[in-house]
Formats: structure tokens, sequence, C-alpha cells
């Protein structure tokens, strides 16, 4: 069932809406099997990185990788079909459908079969403890319950690479350490790389060997949670930005 | 077994059973009722099936069409127009008929969705091209025009030519419905189904899943449209006459929708349900409206339609996901977890 | 052959106009409410009604009833919206759709069965007169009619840029969300703006009365090319549906001159495709 992880590596990603620069010259790389977070205020271009890479929307400048393989531009049903995986920081669950058939619908990504696809949308719900909730109908979760429906749907469709857009946002610190044990030992046994976006620092030091610091559109610094905490330019901006 | 499970899915022994009789009353219909309650039974069973075909492209993959009547019209003129002029059969006309419509909801759909159309702005694309199409068709001289297109009531009768009786267009359509009904339970429990549903319920989230959410919302324009064409077909040949304004008109795209949407939007059952709540309403209301009439002496032009407008709006208010989702609910017949899984070990 | 074509674009205008102010009504209700009024046409022709019922019974003229309709139409669609729009502001299209197509259901059949299938207009004194102006004449009704809805539409714009409710309608229409948040009292702003939009199509609807009998089946027709003039204008925009409503007059005018009568709404709705395919955001508004 593993397909181990992808290596995504980033070039010169820019984007320009309007004229107005929302990111410029972003360039990182995730090496196959890594937990990597990216990280920045509100409004450094987080998710407009994660956007573009999904393919959302197409990046005015650079390129995408996965594992040497340029998918930059693609659309996201292709990206999917590449090999990415995920989640909406505001969770887009199919309110109408029950949280089974949210899974199964990512599932049948690689298994056209829908009893096989059910029954690996089943296993997905389980790892995620969702399994007694599959009946339900999906807009009647609460949000740590959506956040992980989020994730489940996500990790249906087998991605190589896991990009996950504050999946511990609004979560309690304890079900935040579920999260992070659940990743955890998912990389560890899957091999998956895992890129974050995330604000709950707790959870980011604890996953990602290695981050990347955006503010206003740019990379600032990039390096390990032990560096990026003593890093200068990095707390300028977050203590800059708690001095408002 | 396992074809048996995809196609009654979520219902209980007891709905299973109300279902065979309901499907074995259809089918002994006409050995026990008059013509009048054929005429209306035949109805029932015309706008439930193509209110099915509408549900296929709004109810399953979310797609507001407000134009069917483009494809019912475009269905009935082709194996009309082939039968006036070249006595070709309704059953060949209805392949050309139906390609032709998927044609139309080919180019209506593409566009539309092409230039990422949603909701309001679609279903305006969909009446500018009903409502055009209309208009060209005023004058089509070669199927007769504003003057309308009429078919021989004489001739060879029999089912090749669809010429006959309500007895034998009551069992076309009846075919007609149940095939649609097990086509769409089918074609709803496959991926295909699954990835409709996903575009329906969020668009983004769906590609995000995997799911070329263009390619899904075609074959759902496809499908209904053909659909659509063939209950246009059939529409010609049981009223023999076709006039452009009532063909295209805005208020059959109308008469298209009600059935499924009160019956329940992208629920199978639903639209036989809304199509015989509406049928019947309406011939109530066509009794109460005379008899007001009479009691009062007063001309009653549009009382029946204020009726059904009123009836309408209740329930419209009242039972917003439609009658059948409730009353399944209320006989027992659908399971309250519909999303188990299928019995293990049983047929795989 | 020009003089008729200025003649026909020039009536096209003045019918435009007319147009442009029931088109209105529709972009001021959808751009605030994000409720596409599928009964507009039929609110139209109640507008056309009433001023026939006015001039029949107490001989008012239509151009002094247009005040008076286009209150009872303010009273009811203030009505309409507090009692029975409401609840369906955040429900999904196809159920607004519902609900106004039930409403305009009834409505037509109320005007049906009321004044029976026949047409009804109105016999002014001025109904043949005309001005001459060079090779070209014009017939006052219609000249009229205009006058009345550009003096309609300037008060309107007055209301829009002057009074606090106006503006606070205008701020829901530009910023849907940026309106609920900073708390206007938004049952009361939606209830008022539904009876601004259908003063508006009443008010047509009584001037039209000068240059079409009223019938009850054109409800639908009305409707349609509502629709037709918001989408041209940028749905929404006020300016928008103004200007096309002058354009489709023009180029229903035009075409009955050049083609044929009956093919005119083939050019509405070839240019309404167009427009939604091309230009979603209408042809006379800004991007976004």
């Amino acid at each position: 069932m593993s397909t181990g992880g992808a290596t995504l590596n980033v070039r010169g990603l820019g984007k320009s809406f309007r004229g107005l620069r929302a990111v410029h010259d972003v360039g990182f790389d995730v090496p196959a099997g890594a937990i990597h977070a990216l990280i920045g205020p509100n409004g450094a271009g987080k998710t407009t990185t994660f956007n573009m890479i999904a393919g959302v929307f197409p990046p005015s400048a650079g390129t995408v990788q996965l594992d040497g393989r340029t998918i930059t531009g693609l659309r996201p049903d292709r990206v999917c079909d590449a090999g990415i995986g995920r989640t909406f920081q505001i969770v887009k669950p199919f309110p109408g459908l029950s949280v089974l058939d949210n899974v199964l619908i990512g599932a049948l990504k690689r298994e056209p079969d829908v009893s096989r696809a059910r029954d690996r949308a089943l296993t997905v719900l389980r790892e995620l403890g969702l399994h007694d909730k599959r009946a339900m109908t999906a807009s009647n979760l609460t949000l740590p319950d959506r956040k992980r429906l989020e994730v489940a749907r996500a990790l249906a469709t087998q991605p190589r690479l896991l990009l996950l857009d504050e999946v511990m946002a609004g979560l309690r610190p304890t079900e935040t350490d579920q999260m992070v044990a659940f990743l955890r030992e998912l990389n560890a046994r899957t091999g998956l790389t895992i890129l974050l976006i995330e604000h709950v620092m707790r959870a980011v030091m604890a996953l990602s060997q290695h981050i990347v610091v955006l503010n206003y559109g740019e990379k600032i610094a990039e390096g390990s949670p032990e560096a990026i905490a003593r890093d200068q330019r990095v707390l300028d901006v977050y203590l800059g930005q708690d001095a408002h | 077994m396992r074809l048996w499970h995809r196609l009654t899915g979520d219902m209980t022994t007891r709905g299973q059973v109300a279902l065979a009789m309901f499907a074995a009353l259809l089918l002994a219909a006409p050995a026990f009722i008059g013509s009048y309650p054929l005429s209306i039974l035949i109805l029932v069973v015309y706008f439930a099936y193509i209110g099915q075909a509408w549900n296929v492209m709004m109810g399953f993959a979310g797609q507001l069409s407000l134009g069917h009547a483009l494809y019912l019209g475009l269905g009935g003129y082709t194996a009309a127009a082939l039968a006036f002029h070249f006595g070709v059969s309704p059953w060949i006309g209805m392949i050309a008929g139906v390609l032709v419509a998927m044609l139309a909801g080919g180019i209506v759909g593409f566009l539309g969705f092409r230039f990422s159309l949603a909701g309001v702005y679609f279903a305006l694309l969909t009446i500018a091209f009903a409502e055009f199409t209309r208009i060209l068709f005023d004058h089509f001289k070669w199927v007769g025009g504003s003057a309308g297109l009429f078919l021989k009531v004489s001739g060879d009768p029999g089912l090749w030519h669809l010429r006959g009786g309500p007895v034998m267009f009551y069992y076309v359509i009846l075919a007609m419905a149940a095939l649609a009904l097990v086509a769409c339970r089918l074609m709803l429990t496959s991926r295909l189904g699954y990835h409709w549903l996903a575009i329906r319920e969020d668009p983004e989230a769906a590609q995000a899943s995997g799911v070329d959410v263009f390619r899904g919302k075609m074959i759902a324009v496809l499908i209904s449209s053909g659909m659509a064409a063939v209950g246009g077909v059939w529409a010609a040949f049981y009223y023999k006459n076709l006039f452009p304004e009532t063909a295209f008109a805005m208020g059959r795209s109308i008469e298209v929708i009600l059935a499924p949407i009160i019956g329940g939007l992208g629920t199978l059952i639903g639209p036989f349900i809304g199509a015989a709540v509406l049928v019947s309403l309406g011939d109530v209301f066509t009794i109460a409206a005379e008899k007001i009439g009479e009691i009062f002496g007063v001309k009653t032009a549009g009382l029946k339609q204020i009726f059904y407008g009123l009836a309408l709006l209740a329930i419209v208010a009242f039972r917003r996901d439609g009658v059948w989702p409730w009353l399944a609910r209320k006989l027992g017949f659908v399971h309250s977890d519909p999303y188990l899984p299928p019995p293990a070990g049983k047929g795989r | 052959m020009l003089t008729d074509i200025v003649q026909a674009t020039i009536m096209g205008l003045l019918t435009g106009m007319v147009y442009g102010l029931m088109a209105l009504g529709l972009s001021v209700i959808f751009g605030v409410m994000r409720v596409v009024n599928f009964a507009h046409g039929e609110m139209m022709v109640v507008g056309m009604y009433l001023a026939w019922l006015l001039f029949e019974r107490a001989g008012i003229d239509p151009l002094l009833a247009v005040p008076l309709v286009a209150a009872a139409l303010f009273a009811a669609g203030y009505g309409l919206q507090r009692g029975l729009i409401n609840p369906f502001i955040n429900v999904a299209e196809h159920m607004q759709f519902m609900l106004l197509l039930a409403l305009s259901i009834i409505i037509v059949n109320l005007c049906l069965l009321i004044a029976g299938p026949d047409t009804h207009g109105v016999q002014v004194d001025y109904m043949f007169d005309s001005y001459a102006l060079g090779p070209f004449t014009f017939d006052a009704v219609r000249v009229y009619a205009a006058l009345a809805a550009m003096a309609i539409a300037f008060l309107l714009y007055l209301f829009f840029t002057r009074t606090r409710i106006g503006k606070s309608i205008r701020a829901a229409a530009d910023n849907h969300t940026g309106a609920l948040v900073v708390g206007l009292d938004v049952p009361r702003l939606y209830a008022l703006t539904f009876g601004v939009g259908a003063a508006c199509v009443g008010a047509a609807g009584a001037l039209m009365i000068l240059v079409v009998q009223a019938q009850p089946f054109l409800a639908i027709d009305y409707t349609l090319l509502a629709f037709v003039i918001v989408i041209v204008g940028g749905l929404g925009s006020m300016p928008g549906a103004l200007a096309g409503g002058l354009l489709i007059g023009v180029s229903e005018s035009l075409a009955g001159l050049l083609i044929q009568p009956s093919l005119k709404s083939v050019f509405s709705f070839g240019l309404l495709i167009l427009v939604l395919l091309l230009r979603p955001q209408g042809l006379f508004t800004r991007r976004g």
C-alpha cells in the first residue's frame, strides 16, 4: 500500500495578483520522506505558495518539480495524479455526503473499483479515529473532526507528498498531540513526504526536521528548528508582528 | 448479489417489498383503470422520466440547467422531422435526436464549463440557448416554423412507428422510466457517480481529490441531454404535434425540474413521487377551480394555477429537501445508517 | 434608409430607458441580496395592470400614476421580502428559483383571474401625438415614458448617493459581506432593497402601459428581457442596468427594422450568450 515519499523541488516561484506581488522568488527542497514546515506571519504567502504547488493557479514565475518531473501549472487533479495530496486551510469537506463517502472519493483516485476503494477509505478512517463517525454527514462534524476528515481524504488519494495547510489550527493541545503523533507515525511507516503550513509552533517544532520562513512573499530564512528559533530575522518578524 | 446490493443500496427489506409492489401495480395498471386515469398516469411517468434526466445534471452533478426544453425539443423535432419527411421509424429517429441533443448539450456544457460559469450564470446560459433555439425554430421552415409540425395520425400502427393507443405509449414511457431508474442507480454507485457528487458538493475540493471536474460535468450534461431527448421523442409522438413556442418554451424547462425538486433532488425515487404529487395536485385543482366557478358563477381562468403556485410555495417552504427523503424515513423504507459497507464476504 | 436607421435607433433608445428602469430593479435586488428575482417580469406586469386600473377607474394618467404604482409595489416588495423571501436568502439557488417561480405563477394568474386573458391598454389624449424633428418623428407616449424613466432614474441616483438608506443599500451591493460585517440591520435593509427594486419595476410597468398593452403572459418575456439586460450591463451594477437597457432597446429596434421583427430577440439572446461567456461581469463594469 505504501508508495513511499517523493522529492519536491521548488525554484524561483513567484506570483502577482493584479500587479501586487504575493510571492517572489521562493525556492526550497523537500527530500523524499522528510517532514518540512513552511511558516511566517499572516499574509506571508504560505497558502499562495501551496496553491501554486497544488495547481490551483499557475505561478507567474518559477518551477515545481516532483521527483524531478515538472508539474508547474498543472491542474489540481493532475497534480493529485502526480502524487500530491492537500488539505485546505478553510476546510472543504463534501458537506452533504457521509464521512465515508468523503474519503471514498479520495480513494477512488488510485482504486477505480468502488468496493475496494471503500475498504481503503475505511482503513484510512480507522487510522484517523473517524471510523465510528463514518455514517455521519460531514457537515455535522465538529471542527477537529473536519480537520481529520480533510487529512483522511487527502491520504486516501495515496499521495507521495502531503501538503497540510494548518491542520492543527483550532485543535486542543491533546488533539494537536494526537495529530502530531499520527503524522509522525505515518511518515515513519510509509516514508510519505510531508510539507506543512502551521502556526502552532509546538507542532512545527515537534514534527519538522527543516523549516522555511516566508515574510512578505519572500523566503527570509530556512534551517533546522533549532537554527530557526535562534535566527534574528525570524525573531524580528515574529516579535515585530507581536508588537502591533 | 453484488449487483442486487448496488441496485437496492440503502433500502430496507420493507422498502424493497414496497418498491416491488409499486412496480407490479404500475405494470398491471392499464388492465383495471379507465382511459382518463391512464392518461394521468402516463403524465406522471413521463414527468418522472424527464425529471430523472434533469436530475443527473442537477441532482447528481450540481449543474443547474433551466433550459432542458432545448434537449427535449431537439430530440422531438429531429425524430419527428425524420418521420414526417422520410418516414423514418421514431426508434431510428431517436438515435439521431439523442445525438443532436447531446451535441447541443455538449456545446452548452463546453462553453459554460470552459468559461467557468457557475450557478445563476450557468443557468442563464442554458435559458439563453433554449430561447435562442426557440426563435430560430420559429423561422425554420423545414420543420414547419412557427406554424408547427404535425405527425400523421393515420398509417401503419404499431410500436415500430410509435403509432397506437395510450396503453402502448404508457408501456413505452414506463419502460424508459424503469431503465432510467436502474441506469441512474448504477451510475450513482459507480466511480463516475461519486465524482459527480464531489463536484456537486465542492468543485475545488473535488479537484484537489483528483477529480477531473470539467470531464465529470461534461459527461453529466451529455447523459442528461441525451436522456431528455429520448423523452422529447416520446412526447412528440404521443402528442403528434410540435410547436417551437411550446417545444422550447421556458415553461417546459420548468416542468422538467419541478418533479425532481419536489420529490427530492438527487434522489432516484424523488422524480416519481414529485411527478405524482404534481400531476395529481394539478388534477385536483382543475376540478376545484371548476366547482368554484360553478358555485359562484364566475370565470376561473388562472385559479387552478394559483392553487398550484400556493401548493408549490408550501412545498418549497416546508419540505425544502423534497417529499421523498422525508417520506422514505417516515415509512421506514431506508436504513437510518445508509452508509454501512455492503455485507462482507458476499459476492466478492 | 439612413433616416430609418436613425429613427429606429432613437425609438430604441426611448424604449430602452424604460427597459433600463425595469432592469435596474432586478440589479439592485441581486446586488444586495444575491437573489435572482425570477418574478421580475410578473412585477412589471402588475405595474402595468395597476396603471391601467387607475386610468380606467379613476381617470389617472399613467404618468401621474407612477408614484402610486411605485408606492404600491414598494409596499408589496417590502412585505414579500419580510414574510416570504427572507428565510431563503442563504439557501441553494434552485430553491430560491422555485420560491420565486411559485410567486410568479401566483402573480400572473391573479392578473389573469382578475383582468382576464384579453389585452388592456390605456387611451390617453396624447396617444397619437408625435413630435417632428427634421425628418424624424417621435411618438409622444414614448418620449414621455422615456423622460419619466430618466427622471425616476435621476431620483434613484439621488436616493442612492444622498440618503443614508440609499448609501447603505449601495454599500451592501458593492460589498456584500462588508455590509454584514459592519452590522447594518440586514433584514430591514433587504426588505427596503426588495421594495425599491419592486418600485423600480412597477414604475417601469406604469410607463410601459403607455406603449404596450398589458397581458398576463408578457411577464415571462419581461423576466427574460430583464435578465438579458442586467447580464449585458453587469449583474448588480446600477449604471450597467440602464446602459444595458438602452443597448437592448436599440438592438431590438434595429433588428426589427433591418431583419424581421420576430427575430429581434435572437440578437438579445445571442448577445446574452456572448456576454456570459466573454465578459460575465458585464459590458459596462470593470472586472472584479
